[in-house]
C-alpha cells in the first residue's frame, strides 16, 4: 500500500472512529442515567443495565483510542501526541481540539476510578463520576468544532439525535420522579449524603 | 401530632443515700480542694497497673452495654496508632440524669478516671464529650484548676454533644469528634481500632471513669466487695415517675429493685409497671419488679438489664399505651435516618402504636407493628431499632390488659399526667 | 456451611451505605431477597463455597459499595 493510501486510510479511520466514539459516549451516558435510576430495562435486570453501561464505556475507550492514535499518526491532521491529552495547545483549532483532549482526560479519570472503585471508596468515586456531565458536552462541542462532515445531512442528524437524547435524559435525571422510590421514605437528615440532591421525592437523603 | 414533653430531672438532689460515688457527705465536689479532701489523690500508676486494676476489679461500662473496661483497654493497646480517649457524658437518654450529676458534682473523679485510661492506653489526646445542658464554662474552670495543680498530663478538650438521642452512641461520638456528623457508623473496623481521625479510640462513659478513679484509690478488692461475685461494684441510677423523691441514687449490683426504689423514697402511688434501662430497655410488671434484683443474670430471663440505670415508675391510672405511643414517636423521630429499615420502619410502627393508643384501632394494628418490628431488628448500623422494639414488645406484654381495653375502644386512664419525657431535639 | 477449622464467611451489609437498589438480590438470590422498601433481607448470611463467586460478584456490583465479606 502506498504511503498516500495509508495516510488516506488513517484520515478516514480517524474521523469515522470519532463519530462512533460520540455515538458510543451518548449510549454510555444514557445507560449511566438508566443505571442510576435503579430501573430495569426490557430484558435487562438492574445488574445487567449496570454491566452493559460498563462494557459500553470500555468499548468507547477502544474507539476513542483508535480515534486519537490514527489522527496523531496521520500527517494531514497536524495533531501532536501532547495535544490529545493536554488541552488548548494545538494548532490549528486550539479550542475545539482542546475540548476533545479535555474530554479524553475526563474519560480516563472516570474509567480508572471506576476500575479502582472498591479501593477508593464510594464517595471519591461518585465525586469524580459527576464529571461525566462535563465529558459528554465537551465531546459534542469537539465534534461540532472539528468535525469535517458537519455540513453533511447524515452527520447533522446524528449530532442532533445525540443531543436531543442526552437533553431529554438529563431533564428526566433532574425530575422528582426519576428514582423508583414509591412506597418508601427517603431520609432527610444528611444533606451531604447523596447525589439525590437533584431527584428523589422527599428531599435529601 | 406528637405531644412533646420535657422534664428536667433534678440533677442535684440529695437524700439519705449511701454509695461510693455519692458518698455520705452530700456536697458538690467541684472544687479541687473539696475533691481531694473527700477522696485523696490518685496514686501514681503506670499503664500496666491501670489495666490490671480494670481487670481485677471487673469494672464494666456504665453507658448501658456493660462491656468490660479491661477488654476495651486491651483492644486499644493492641491497635496501631496513637490512642485517643473520650469521656462520654452525652446522656442522650431523656430519662437519665446520672451523667449530668457526675459532671456537675463529681467532675474531678471523672477527669481522674480519664487521665488513668489515657495513661493505660498511652493516649496523647483526651476529650470530655458533654450533654448540651451542661455549662461548658464551669467545666473549663474545673480543667483550669487541674492544670494549675498539674493533675492532667494529657490536656482535655471539652466538646458539647448535639442534642439528640443517639449522639452518645460510641461511633456517633467518634464521628462528631472527627469533625463529621454525630451519627452511628458501620461497625467495621471497631472504634478501638480506628476511631477519631482513624486513630484507636477508647470511648468510656463518665460513670465508668469515675468508678475507676475510686478503684485506683481504694483497690479492686474494695470494689468487688460492693456488689455480687458475678457483678462487682455499684452503679448510679436515675429514678423518676411515680416516686416520692425522684433523682439520682446509688446501689450495689444485686440489690433488690424495690430497695433501689426505696432509696428514692418509694412509690408515691401504687405502681402498675416499671420501665427499666431507658427507652431501649424493658418494661416490667409491678410483680416482676418486686421480685427482681439489679443484676444482669437476674434480669436476663425477663429480657431486661440494668442498662444505663434508668428506672421509671408508672403509677396506676396512667395509660401505658399513651406513654408508649409518645415514646415510640420520639424514637422514630430520633432515627439517624441513615439505614432504610429503621428510617422506614420506626415511623410506621409508631403510627400503629398511636392509632392503638388514641383511637382504639383493631388487632391488625398490633399484628402490623409486630410484623414491621421483625423487619427493623438487626438491620441497621446501630441498635436503635433493636432497642426500640425491646421497649415496645415488653410494653405490649406488660400492658396487655390495656391493649385489650383499647381494642374495645376503652381506656383505663384516670390521670392525664405525662410521665416519660420526650424532648424536642433538632 | 463453609468452615475450615476456624473460619466462616458471611456477607455483611453496611446499612449506612445501602440504598435498597437491589442488584445484590438479583445476583445472589440464594441468600438475598428484598423487603417491602427494597432493602436486603439476609436470613442466613453464611456464604458457602459454591456461592463464593456469586457473592463476590454481588459485592462488586453494588452501586453503593454497601456489601462486604466478613471472615470469622
Amino acid at each position: 500500500m502506498s504511503s498516500a493510501a495509508i495516510d488516506k486510510a488513517l484520515w478516514y479511520l480517524g474521523r469515522s472512529s470519532g463519530v462512533v466514539s460520540l455515538v458510543l459516549l451518548t449510549l454510555v451516558v444514557a445507560l449511566g442515567i438508566a443505571t442510576r435510576s435503579g430501573r430495569l430495562l426490557p430484558g435487562l435486570p438492574r445488574f445487567a443495565v449496570s454491566a452493559v453501561h460498563r462494557s459500553a464505556s470500555l468499548l468507547a475507550v477502544v474507539f476513542l483510542t483508535v480515534h486519537v492514535v490514527t489522527l496523531t499518526l496521520d500527517p494531514q491532521s497536524q495533531l501532536r501526541w501532547i495535544d490529545a491529552v493536554l488541552p488548548f495547545g494545538s494548532h490549528p483549532k486550539p479550542l475545539w481540539i482542546g475540548l476533545g483532549a479535555a474530554s479524553l482526560d475526563l474519560m480516563v479519570a472516570l474509567v480508572v476510578t471506576s476500575l479502582l472503585r472498591q479501593r477508593i471508596g464510594h464517595r471519591v468515586w461518585r465525586a469524580i463520576h459527576w464529571a461525566a456531565y462535563a465529558l459528554w458536552p465537551f465531546a459534542l462541542l469537539h465534534t461540532i468544532g472539528t468535525g469535517t462532515d458537519m455540513h453533511r445531512g447524515w452527520m447533522l442528524s446524528l449530532v442532533i439525535a445525540c443531543t436531543l437524547s442526552i437533553a431529554g435524559l438529563t431533564i428526566w435525571r433532574l425530575s422528582t420522579r426519576f428514582l423508583d422510590d414509591a412506597g418508601r421514605t427517603i431520609g432527610t437528615r444528611l444533606p451531604s449524603r447523596d447525589t439525590r440532591l437533584l431527584a428523589g421525592s422527599k428531599g435529601l437523603r | 401530632m406528637t405531644i412533646l414533653f420535657e422534664r428536667d430531672i433534678q440533677a442535684d438532689t440529695e437524700g439519705a443515700r449511701r454509695g461510693a460515688l455519692i458518698g455520705s457527705a452530700p456536697t458538690a465536689q467541684r472544687e479541687l480542694r473539696a475533691h481531694l479532701a473527700a477522696h485523696g489523690s490518685v496514686p501514681a500508676m503506670d499503664a500496666h497497673a491501670v489495666v490490671r486494676l480494670a481487670t481485677d476489679s471487673g469494672l464494666t461500662g456504665h453507658g448501658g452495654a456493660g462491656f468490660p473496661l479491661y477488654r476495651k483497654l486491651e483492644a486499644v493497646l493492641a491497635a496501631r496508632g496513637r490512642a485517643i480517649v473520650v469521656a462520654n457524658g452525652a446522656e442522650g437518654e431523656p430519662a437519665s440524669a446520672k451523667d449530668r450529676w457526675l459532671l456537675t458534682r463529681r467532675p474531678h473523679l471523672v477527669l481522674d478516671g480519664l487521665q488513668l485510661v489515657a495513661r493505660a492506653t498511652k493516649a496523647n489526646e483526651a476529650y470530655l464529650y458533654v450533654n448540651h445542658r451542661l455549662d461548658v464554662a464551669t467545666l473549663t474552670d474545673v480543667l483550669t484548676e487541674r492544670q494549675r495543680a498539674g493533675l492532667d498530663r494529657v490536656s482535655v478538650t471539652i466538646v458539647t454533644a448535639p442534642h439528640a438521642f443517639i449522639s452518645g452512641e460510641e461511633s456517633a461520638v467518634v464521628g462528631h469528634l472527627s469533625g463529621g456528623v454525630a451519627l452511628p457508623r458501620f461497625k467495621s473496623p471497631r472504634v478501638t481500632e480506628r476511631g477519631v481521625r482513624g486513630r484507636p479510640t477508647l470511648v468510656s462513659n463518665v460513670e465508668t471513669l469515675a468508678l475507676l478513679a475510686l478503684v485506683a484509690r481504694r483497690g479492686a478488692a474494695w470494689f468487688r466487695a460492693l456488689g455480687t461475685t458475678d457483678a462487682p461494684g455499684t452503679m448510679l441510677l436515675t429514678v423518676s415517675g411515680a416516686v416520692r423523691g425522684s433523682g439520682i441514687v446509688e446501689a450495689g449490683h444485686g440489690t433488690p429493685l424495690t430497695d433501689v426504689l426505696a432509696l428514692a423514697g418509694g412509690s408515691s402511688i401504687p405502681l402498675q409497671a416499671v420501665l427499666l434501662g431507658g427507652y431501649h430497655g424493658t418494661w416490667l410488671s409491678a410483680d416482676e419488679f418486686a421480685a427482681a434484683k439489679l443484676s444482669r443474670s437476674d434480669l436476663a430471663p425477663l429480657n431486661a438489664s440494668p442498662g444505663a440505670g434508668v428506672i421509671v415508675g408508672l403509677g396506676e391510672g396512667t395509660c401505658g399505651l399513651a406513654e408508649m405511643s409518645r415514646v415510640m414517636s420520639y424514637l422514630a423521630h430520633e432515627s439517624a435516618g441513615q439505614c432504610g429499615p429503621c428510617l422506614n420502619g420506626l415511623p410506621r410502627i409508631a403510627a400503629q402504636v398511636k392509632s392503638l393508643a388514641l383511637k382504639g384501632g383493631d388487632r391488625r394494628a398490633v399484628d402490623e407493628m409486630l410484623r414491621l418490628g421483625e423487619l427493623v431488628v438487626g438491620r441497621g448500623a446501630c441498635h436503635h431499632p433493636d432497642g426500640s422494639m425491646r421497649f415496645l414488645r415488653s410494653g405490649l406484654r406488660v400492658f396487655a390488659a390495656e391493649v385489650e381495653l383499647h381494642l374495645a375502644r376503652r381506656c383505663s386512664r384516670t390521670s392525664n399526667d405525662l410521665v416519660l419525657p420526650t424532648p424536642v431535639t433538632r | 456451611m463453609k468452615t475450615t477449622a476456624t473460619t466462616t464467611t458471611r456477607i455483611v451489609v453496611d446499612w449506612t451505605a445501602c440504598d435498597g437498589r437491589g442488584l445484590c438480590a438479583e445476583l445472589l438470590p440464594e441468600l438475598i431477597s428484598r423487603d417491602e422498601w427494597g432493602f436486603p433481607l439476609i436470613p442466613d448470611p453464611t456464604v458457602t463455597a459454591p456461592l463464593r463467586d456469586h457473592a463476590t460478584r454481588a459485592i462488586a456490583a453494588c452501586p453503593r459499595l454497601a456489601l462486604r465479606l466478613a471472615h470469622t
